[in-house]
């Protein structure tokens, strides 16, 4: 079967600054798929790019057998490809329900109510606190708004940048434990983290980032017990 | 009660900066630039409304026509304005800031300056430097306390549209979808355009907005002081940003109360100090409340969890 996410030899600039070079990858159905690297290795370039919001300057990048080239980031979402951003990113001003509706943005409206339910099961304190405006949330809840907020378009693929970024570690774990009940549900996941001890635990595959290219691939398991991987990204 | 009737005039002029401000405020929320071409678009909506009822009056009803076809006939006219006026709100947006939409904001700032004398000088060119006579859309007062207190229709008229404008407007950003994917653009365009946003088209319906807005603005403060020329639409676009300031800019109720302030105000100022300070008493408040509240009366300071 034909993977659902192709990266194949992708290019991104900053002005001058060659950020991805030539990075190819594979998303397979149901796979949780990470990518793990240093700080400025280029793994938020490359969501950021799969989802619109930069361009590449060759290659192609095919989700669902469409190259997603030409189409404007907008349009992307509802291809079923949904970013959870580096940061979260939910809209501070607006109150959880809302949040999550804009989630919806590109769904009919029923099945939006529908989905409401799923991610409020999902997420209990959402609910208890869907009147309250986002930026009174902690940081754990925002993390866990920003990921409701993304499986309300229902996506195909579920992009996940940094979620452990500035989380204690209690709230890591439960942000993990959330991959991977999505996981067991059949969620695709592409999963972006500097914390590689816990990304490779939940990943089938993982691709390793430095400096805009792809050193190291391998199965989650093997690159947590690769000598190489173990110094340098999880700590001897 | 010459003080109600100073208060009176003050709340109906203030309505007026009140509907002006709400164009500066919603386009300075959602595409973060000051539009200083909006109070031009005022004067393009009193030039389209004062031809459409010239036209009407002139040529489509006959001698001593009815009310009611009178009634139609400004209401037309001010359709008709609103929609040139929104029209052109779009294509000012399209042609002369969306190309600017990664440039520094000096860079737009600068635009909009220039887009604005190209509308004054526009219209200059198209109809004339001399001032017109625009007919107010209704005339005729109200008299209260046997003759003592007098309110015009006019004002009357105004400050019945800005209440059903503000309550219209701030119902359509609260309820509807298109509204609360406007103010997820305001917040954040990448996280709206990851939502599925069209972030252009947002920020374009926003222009849309804020344009067809001034068209009703243009066509009450030409009703007011009926002279209008190129410069008609200049110092109460000024004055209207000022409000939005005032009140706190990017906030819609920020921007009804800062117009309603800034033209009670105004009227005071000219009644009881001095008319030829009236300006100058009304941007002093604007420097001392900016002093004491930088964010304006209503502006919001929300702070970011890292």
């Amino acid at each position: 079967m034909a993977p659902i996410l192709q990266v194949d030899n992708i290019n991104v600039y900053y002005g001058s600054i060659h950020a991805i070079k030539g990075i190819s990858f594979e998303v397979n159905e149901g796979e949780i798929v990470t990518l793990i690297g240093a700080n400025g290795a280029g793994k938020s370039t490359t969501l950021n790019t799969i989802a619109g919001l930069l361009r590449s300057r060759t290659g192609s990048i095919t989700f669902l057998g469409e190259n997603l080239a030409k189409i404007p980031a907008h349009k992307i979402v509802s291809r079923g490809l949904a970013l959870v951003p580096e940061g979260r990113r939910v809209f501070l001003q607006m109150t959880v329900q809302e949040n999550l509706e804009m989630g919806a943005y590109t769904q009919g409206g029923s099945s939006a109510a529908t989905d409401l339910g799923r991610v409020y099961e999902l997420f209990p304190r959402l609910k208890e606190r869907r009147r309250q405006v986002a930026g009174t949330l902690s940081g754990g809840e925002q993390q866990m708004l920003a990921m409701g907020r993304a499986l309300m378009s229902r996506p195909k693929l579920l992009m996940l940048d940094e979620p452990s970024m500035g989380l204690a570690p209690i709230l890591v774990e439960q942000i993990f434990e959330i991959i991977r009940n999505l996981h067991r549900a059949g969620s695709t996941i592409l999963l972006v983290e500097q914390n590689a001890q816990a990304a490779l635990s939940v990943a089938d595959r993982a691709y390793v980032l430095e400096t805009g290219k792809v050193v190291t691939t391998g199965s989650g398991q093997e690159l947590l017990e690769d000598p190489a991987i173990k110094k340098a990204y999880l700590g001897g | 009660m010459e003080f109600l009737s100073y208060l009176v005039t003050g709340i109906s002029l203030g309505s007026i900066y009140a509907i002006i401000a709400l164009g500066y405020t919603m386009v300075y929320g959602i595409a973060k630039m000051l539009n200083f071409a909006h109070g031009d678009v005022i004067m393009v909506g009193g030039y389209v409304a004062f031809y459409a009822t010239s036209f009407a009056t002139g040529s489509l009803l006959g001698e001593d026509p009815s009310d009611g076809a009178v009634l139609l006939a400004t209401l037309g006219s001010v359709l008709l304005a609103m929609l040139v006026c929104t029209a052109l709100g779009v294509v000012i947006e399209g042609l002369a800031y969306k190309p600017l939409r990664s440039a520094p904001s000096l860079a737009v700032l600068i635009t909009a300056i220039g887009v604005s004398y190209f509308l004054q000088n526009a219209a200059q060119l198209i109809f004339g430097a001399a001032p017109k006579n625009f007919t107010p859309v209704v005339s005729g007062q109200l008299t209260l306390f046997g003759g003592q207190l007098r309110i015009s229709y006019i004002a009357l008229l105004t400050v019945a549209t800005c209440l059903v404008i503000m309550a219209a407007l701030t119902t359509f950003i609260n309820k509807s979808k298109l509204g609360k994917a406007m103010r997820a653009c305001s917040e954040d365009k990448g996280a709206a355009q990851l939502m599925g946003i069209n972030v252009n088209g947002t920020i374009s319906m926003t222009f849309a907005i804020g344009s067809a807005l001034a068209a009703i603005a243009g066509v009450l403060l030409c009703s007011y002081s009926p002279l209008l020329q190129p410069t008609t639409g200049s110092m109460p676009g000024i004055k209207a940003f000022t409000a939005a300031v005032f009140g706190g800019i990017g906030s819609v109720p920020g921007a009804f109360l800062g117009g309603l302030l800034l033209g009670i105000i105004e009227s005071l100022a000219q009644a009881y100090i001095s008319t030829q300070l009236s300006n100058t008493i009304m941007f002093a408040v604007l420097i001392v409340v900016l002093l004491v509240k930088p964010a304006g009366l209503l502006g919001k300071y929300v702070p970011e969890k890292v």
